[in-house]
This record gives C-alpha cells, sequence and structure tokens, in this order.
C-alpha cells in the first residue's frame, strides 16, 4: 500500500470517524441497503476497501451518489460501524479532489441563469478552485 | 528490636527486566530494621523458600518482606515457609512489584524506584505486625442450589451422591428449567425430557435432596461453611402434601386464556396449572394475577373438584430460614426479547419467532402436538428462514456483546430436524460464523449442509417485511455472491441472543460475590478456578457463569457439586485471623459500624467500666464476632472515634505504609 493511499485512508477515517476494525464482516448494512441494487460497491465493501486502503476506486465509482444516506445501515449495524458515514467521507474526498476540476470559473458566466441563488455561485467557485 | 528480612524475586526475567533487582535489594538493606536483604532469580521456588527458612534461623528474624508477584498467586506459599521455619505465618508481607511495576512500567529507572517505594512500604508495616492466630470454624454439612434446571439438578445429585443433604430453590413451579422446553437436543438428537425427566425424578426421590419448588432465596447470611438463608415459599393456594396431582382442577378451571409460559406463551393454559406433564413436584399452582377467586372472590371451581381438599385461597408467602455449608447458583438464562429490533418485524408478524418457540412448535407436547405449522394460519410453512446472531455479538445496547454460543448449533439442528420431517421445506439459515467447536459439533453442522441439504448464506438479513398475502419477505445479504437477496418465506426463526436470568444480580448482592457487566457471575480464576465465585463457599453452576451448551453445564454443575462436597467433607475450616475488633474504652456507640456491616458481625451490649473517680457506668459498645467478620475493614473506616480495627491491617500499620510511600 503506497503513501498517497494511507494519506487518503487516515483522511475518510478522520473525516468520517468510522473505526473500520469494529466490522465483523456480517454484511447486515448490504442485507438492509435500499440501494443496493443501484451500486457497484456496495456498503460493506466500502468499509472492507477503506481498510485496504483502495479509496480512489471507491471514489472513481458512481456508487458513492447512489447511496441516499437514509442511515438505515448505520441503525442496523451490530458493531456500530455507521457505513454511511463512511461514504459521505469518500464523497467528500471525490469532492474536494484537486485537479479534477468539472467547473473551470470562465465557464460560470454562460451558466448563469437568473433563478440561480448568489450563494451557490459562491460555493461553486469555492469547492472548484483550482 | 526489629530483626527484618527482604527477598527480593526476580520472576525469570517477568521482574527482572524491567526492576534492577539487585539494586532494589541494596537499597532496601539499609532501611531500619533490616538485618539482610538478599534478591533470587525464583523465590517462591523449593530453594527459593529454603532461602527464607533458613535466613529465619541464621538470623532470628521477626520479620519477612517478600518483593515479588501479587499475593494472590503466593501469599500462602510463603506464610507457610515461614510457619515452618517458627515464624508467625503473619509476620509476612509482600510487595507486589510485578503486577503493580514491572509488568506496568517500561522504563527500568522508574520501575526500579517503584519497587524500593513498595518495598520500603511493606517493611514499614511489618515492623508494626504483631503475630495472628486462625481460628476453626465448623461446617453445615448441608448444600443449597439455587435454580433447579439442568445444571442446579446435576449439581444437586452429584452431592446428594456423595451423602449430604441438598436443598433446591426453584422458582418455578416445577424443576427442570429450560431444558424441560426443548425439544431435541445436538448433536445426537435425542429428545431432551427423556433424558432429563428421569434426572428430575432422580431428585425428588433421593432421600438427600430436598426441592423448594415456586420459592426464591430472600436473604443470605454468615459465611463459608455457615450460611443463614432465609427461603421464601411463595403461596401457590394450593397444599403441597394433600395435592396428588390429579390435573381436575386443571380442567375444570373456568379461567382458560392465561398464557402458557411452558409453551413460550404460544397457547393458553388454565389459572390453576401444572406447568407440564412431567413436572416435579406434580403439584398444582394457582396463578393469582388470572384467580377469579382471589382477583374478585368469585369461583372456587378448583376447590370444589379438588377430592383430595387441597386447595387453600388463604394460603400465605411463607419464610422459613435454614443453615448450609456450601451454596451452588444455578441461576441460568434467558434468551433476549426480540422487540427491540423493529427490523425483524417480530411484533408485527406472528409467523417470525424465536428458536424457543420453534422448539414448542414442533414439540410433541406443544401447541400443535408436535406438528409443525405456522402459528397465524395454521399452515405448514414451506419456505423457513432462520437468522442466526439476532442481538449476540452486537456493539449496542439492543443486544449484548458476547457470542451466545449455543445458537449455531440449536440452529442446524433445527433446519436438520425440518428437512429430516418435511423434506419437502426449503430452509435458509443466513449466518455471520458458523462456530461449532466441540465434540462431533462441526461434522453435525456439515451433515446439515451435505446430507439435509440447507442452505447457509453467509450474510445478515437486514429487513424483513410481512406482506398482505402472508409471505415473509426477508431481505439479506448473500457476501460470498455479493448480491442482496430476497426470499419470500413462510416462517422466520430468530436465534436470540442469551443473557442471564434476572434474579442473579440481585442474588450476586446477596451472597456478596461478583458479576461483569454482562451480569454472569465471575469465576475465581478464569483458567484455574472456574467453577468457584470470589467469594468462598459459593459455587457456580451452569449458564449463570457464562454462555454453555448442555453437555458443558453438566460437566461445569458436577464440578461445582466436587468442590461443594470437598467444602462439606471438612469438620472445621480455618478462619482468616484477619478480623475486625473494638476497642471498648474508645467506643462512643454510635452504631456506624454495625450498619455498615455486610455480614452482620457486629452486635452492641451494654458493659460495666470502672471509671476514674471509682464509680461505674454503664456504657454501650461495639463488639464484633470473629467467626462472621470477613474482615473487609468497612468497619474502620465508618468509626467517627477510631475505636475499630482491623488485625494484620490496622490503622496504625496503614498509616506507616502512607508515610513510607510519601518519604
Amino acid at each position: 500500500m503506497n503513501s498517497k493511499n494511507e494519506n487518503l485512508k487516515e483522511q475518510v477515517l478522520r473525516a468520517s470517524g468510522v473505526n473500520v476494525l469494529k466490522c465483523m464482516r456480517c454484511g447486515k448494512c448490504s442485507g438492509t441497503c435500499p440501494a443496493y441494487g443501484e451500486m457497484e460497491y456496495h456498503p460493506h465493501q466500502f468499509v472492507y476497501m477503506i481498510e485496504k486502503g483502495d479509496i480512489e476506486k471507491l471514489m472513481n465509482s458512481p456508487s458513492i451518489y447512489r447511496c441516499l444516506t437514509c442511515f438505515a445501515c448505520v441503525d442496523r449495524c451490530p458493531r456500530g460501524v455507521e457505513p454511511a458515514k463512511a461514504v459521505e467521507a469518500v464523497r467528500l474526498m471525490a469532492v474536494r479532489k484537486q485537479d479534477g476540476n468539472r467547473l473551470k470559473p470562465e465557464q460560470i458566466p454562460d451558466m448563469l441563469d437568473e433563478d440561480m441563488p448568489q450563494q451557490a455561485i459562491v460555493t461553486a467557485l469555492r469547492k472548484y478552485r483550482k | 528490636m526489629n530483626r527484618i528480612g527482604v527477598f527480593v524475586c526476580h520472576c525469570g526475567t517477568n521482574i527482572a527486566s524491567t526492576v534492577d533487582v539487585k539494586a532494589v535489594a541494596e537499597a532496601l538493606s539499609h532501611e531500619r530494621g533490616v538485618v539482610i536483604s538478599q534478591d533470587y532469580q525464583y523465590m517462591c521456588s523449593e530453594s527459593g523458600q529454603n532461602l527464607v527458612k533458613n535466613a529465619i534461623k541464621e538470623h532470628n528474624l521477626t520479620g519477612v518482606v517478600i518483593c515479588s508477584c501479587s499475593p494472590r498467586m503466593h501469599e500462602n506459599t510463603f506464610r507457610k515457609a515461614c510457619s515452618e521455619a517458627g515464624l508467625n505465618p503473619y509476620l509476612v508481607e509482600i510487595a507486589n512489584i510485578r503486577e503493580q511495576c514491572s509488568w506496568i512500567h517500561k522504563d527500568i529507572t522508574t520501575a526500579t524506584e517503584k519497587a524500593v517505594i513498595l518495598g520500603r512500604t511493606a517493611i514499614a508495616k511489618v515492623t508494626l505486625n504483631t503475630p495472628l492466630t486462625s481460628m476453626e470454624s465448623p461446617v453445615v454439612k448441608r448444600a443449597l442450589v439455587i435454580g433447579g434446571g439442568i445444571a442446579g439438578i446435576q449439581s444437586a445429585l452429584d452431592i446428594a451422591e456423595a451423602g449430604f443433604e441438598v436443598d433446591i430453590v426453584e422458582k418455578e413451579p416445577t424443576i427442570g428449567g429450560k431444558m424441560a422446553q426443548i425439544d431435541k437436543t445436538f448433536p445426537t438428537l435425542d429428545c431432551a425430557a427423556c433424558i432429563l425427566t428421569p434426572k428430575m425424578v432422580e431428585a425428588s426421590q433421593n432421600e438427600n435432596i430436598n426441592i423448594y419448588s415456586f420459592s426464591e432465596v430472600s436473604d443470605v447470611k454468615g459465611f463459608v461453611g455457615n450460611f443463614t438463608v432465609k427461603i421464601k415459599r411463595k403461596a401457590r393456594y394450593v397444599d403441597e402434601t394433600k395435592c396428588t396431582g390429579c390435573g381436575l382442577c386443571t380442567e375444570k378451571c373456568p379461567m382458560k386464556k392465561v398464557p402458557n409460559e411452558f409453551n413460550a406463551g404460544l397457547d393458553n393454559r388454565t389459572a390453576i396449572y401444572i406447568p407440564f406433564a412431567q413436572a416435579v413436584p406434580k403439584i398444582a399452582t394457582i396463578d393469582p394475577n388470572y384467580c377469579m377467586m382471589l382477583k374478585n372472590g368469585k369461583c372456587g371451581v378448583c376447590s370444589k373438584v379438588c377430592t383430595a381438599g387441597a386447595v387453600d385461597y388463604k394460603q400465605k408467602d411463607e419464610f422459613i430460614e435454614k443453615k448450609y455449608g456450601a451454596i451452588v447458583v444455578a441461576t441460568g438464562y434467558n434468551p433476549i426479547s426480540p422487540e427491540k429490533f423493529d427490523e425483524y418485524a417480530y411484533s408485527q408478524c406472528p409467523d417470525v419467532v424465536t428458536s424457543l418457540e420453534l422448539e414448542r412448535l414442533m414439540n410433541a407436547a406443544g401447541p400443535n402436538g408436535g406438528t409443525l405449522l405456522r402459528p397465524s394460519d395454521k399452515k405448514h410453512p414451506e419456505k423457513i428462514v432462520f437468522i442466526q446472531c439476532v442481538g449476540s455479538r452486537c456493539d449496542d445496547d439492543r443486544g449484548k456483546p458476547y457470542c451466545s454460543k449455543i445458537c449455531c448449533m440449536y440452529t442446524a439442528k433445527h433446519a436438520m430436524l425440518i428437512r429430516e420431517k418435511y423434506p419437502d421445506t426449503e430452509v435458509y439459515v443466513f449466518y455471520i460464523d458458523v462456530r461449532t467447536p466441540g465434540k462431533n459439533f462441526d461434522e453435525f453442522y456439515r451433515r446439515a449442509v451435505e446430507q439435509y441439504n440447507v442452505h447457509y448464506i453467509k450474510g445478515m438479513v437486514g429487513k424483513v417485511t410481512p406482506k398482505a398475502n402472508g409471505k415473509i419477505e426477508v431481505q439479506g445479504s448473500d457476501m460470498l455472491a455479493d448480491e442482496q437477496l430476497r426470499i419470500d418465506a413462510d416462517l422466520v426463526v430468530l436465534a436470540m441472543a442469551i443473557e442471564p436470568d434476572k434474579s442473579a444480580r440481585p442474588l450476586a448482592t446477596m451472597l456478596t460475590t461478583q458479576m461483569d457487566t454482562n451480569d454472569f457471575f465471575t469465576e475465581a480464576h478464569p483458567k484455574l478456578r472456574p467453577v468457584e465465585s470470589a467469594t468462598a463457599g459459593i459455587f457456580l453452576s451452569g449458564v449463570c457463569q457464562g454462555p454453555k451448551d448442555i453437555p458443558e453445564t453438566v460437566a461445569q454443575a458436577s464440578a461445582a457439586a466436587a468442590k461443594a462436597i470437598g467444602l462439606l467433607c471438612k469438620n472445621s475450616i480455618t478462619c482468616n485471623p484477619c478480623v475486625a475488633h473494638s476497642d471498648e474504652l474508645m467506643c462512643n456507640g454510635c452504631s456506624a459500624c454495625e450498619k455498615v456491616c455486610p455480614y452482620g458481625a457486629i452486635t452492641y451490649e451494654n458493659k460495666e467500666f470502672r471509671m476514674p473517680d471509682r464509680t461505674v457506668a454503664v456504657r454501650r459498645v461495639a463488639s464484633v464476632n470473629p467467626a462472621v467478620c470477613q474482615g473487609c475493614g468497612a468497619c474502620t473506616v465508618a468509626c467517627p472515634s477510631g475505636a475499630m480495627d482491623l488485625n494484620g491491617f490496622s490503622n496504625s500499620q496503614i498509616m506507616a505504609e502512607v508515610d513510607a510511600i510519601c518519604k
């Protein structure tokens, strides 16, 4: 495992507050997940792959946007692992990722419409700043 | 003039690797009164003990300090060695430089410094030690077994077999416990009742065994060899000496809508009832919560039909007091309630049942006469899903953190029995891990898979949804196939976690014995003293000590019995001389000590005292019964005038120790 992955793993663990080592691999999170069919990686895989340090695979998977954050897995996990919080943390990593900007400042004027709240523009700039 | 010998143990590398033992011995040799200070590889060895013995004779020692492991390990070894060399055993002090020093420190300088301080403390104490003599206390040759399940029955039978009287106190109207409710037993699949009921009958016929059914322990006083126990005999409103167990009253009783606890609430019984056909004692009991005569004074049918005239609506709870030498605790367990686990829909759907309910559904004496039918529509279930570890290995407050140990095996048993009897039934088992250590256990589980084609799915069920068409949708994950399954089941069985019986905690308080955070009784040593509690004379039998299956329970029950027999065989036991005593001249008669004494060892008496002016005054002063005192020291702390003191741990000794530490 290289140090970059270790660093990402560390960030995910810190951001989520999840202790992946508590997982006893029972799969109740995935058994309970209403979005299971939509996901490439399932809740229990998130927990296991974070433990292994496979964060980039998760960040690049559409699965992070399929999680409904319904917290059914958090509610029912017998070990208190809170998989949804882990998914949320990976999602945050993807959103904050540098060099992967999906929006450039110069694109913004063309995209503006008058219904868009000012706050959204500021947020978008802040989020996708180089 | 004190002549103290100090002996510092290396304990191999246990102490010597973090404590500079030679430096400790050298530092302590300069303490006041120390005439010899030595170190040795293993002080507890034969030659180490000889070293101490020879030093006592050679230097005419008046006190010995051993710097070694915890006194729990070898205090007795060294006391005995010193007594062989002619020194009073209570002139030995142990400085614990292993558990409280070398094992918890990494830095040699700090650890050595602390070891010297601990040694100095023990020297300060031993300087003030006085020789003490143990007293003997007689042993009452009768045992009490609390709980009449298979554990209690086995313990009682073994003790009775050795020739001692045993009383069994059982809170239910019959002995038999959980095993009586179980249909078949793993891994041999023999019928539980067929192997249990002969033991129940044996217990009732054994002339050394006396069964107090429908009774509870309400108070325990005394100590090892001499417990005084108050037993509450709950009113059953039937005279035990007259009732013949004919059962006519139970047929005629008009109150027929009482949930039958023996069948796990799946059917009803009458208000006057005999729990099951083979109940021991076979005596009817009236349930006062449902009996119309007791509630409203209207009915009296049972009394009219009883030819023996045994029904007595005026019966009251009775208390009896008896003396025992040993107590065996066998209070057993209960499955936890599935109601907190909303996702399994237990409260919504009658066809979601617990494993114990399934035992009754399959039992010939159960609500369906042994035919497996769904509770809701009495139809034969074609697809059955078992969910394991419900509430076990659970980190939140809904469940229990431990593995309940028996569920893997009984679920395999259920699955196998169903496939054997109804081969058209499909059976699925959701498991996290299959844990089957034990003789013929894994073979048993493999038979369920290989011969009986039970579908084992690695994964957990997340959600159970009762459907309008009577089916139950079970949604769970198959982790090996990495898919989410949806099974339309007819019956769902939950393998609930088990917990110690609720009566165990108040009982532990009465017995002044210890429990863990899960309310299991704590054994005196997890490896070497597994059936004794930390309180002398109290032994542990069965699940009250930790989850166990029947073979293990029986083995432990016999082990507990062997320990109890060992105690009862003795005519007397040596008492601990480190007991409290009060200085009558300082005692102001405030009763503070009497109130805190957990053993009832302190009484007050009026005594005549000659006053300085030659008059005689009568004063109320405390007096300690040394045979009852256990030396806990609570009274010495409570005493406001400092009159109460503990032999071997006197106030002045403790202050000397504190001074030595703070020096």
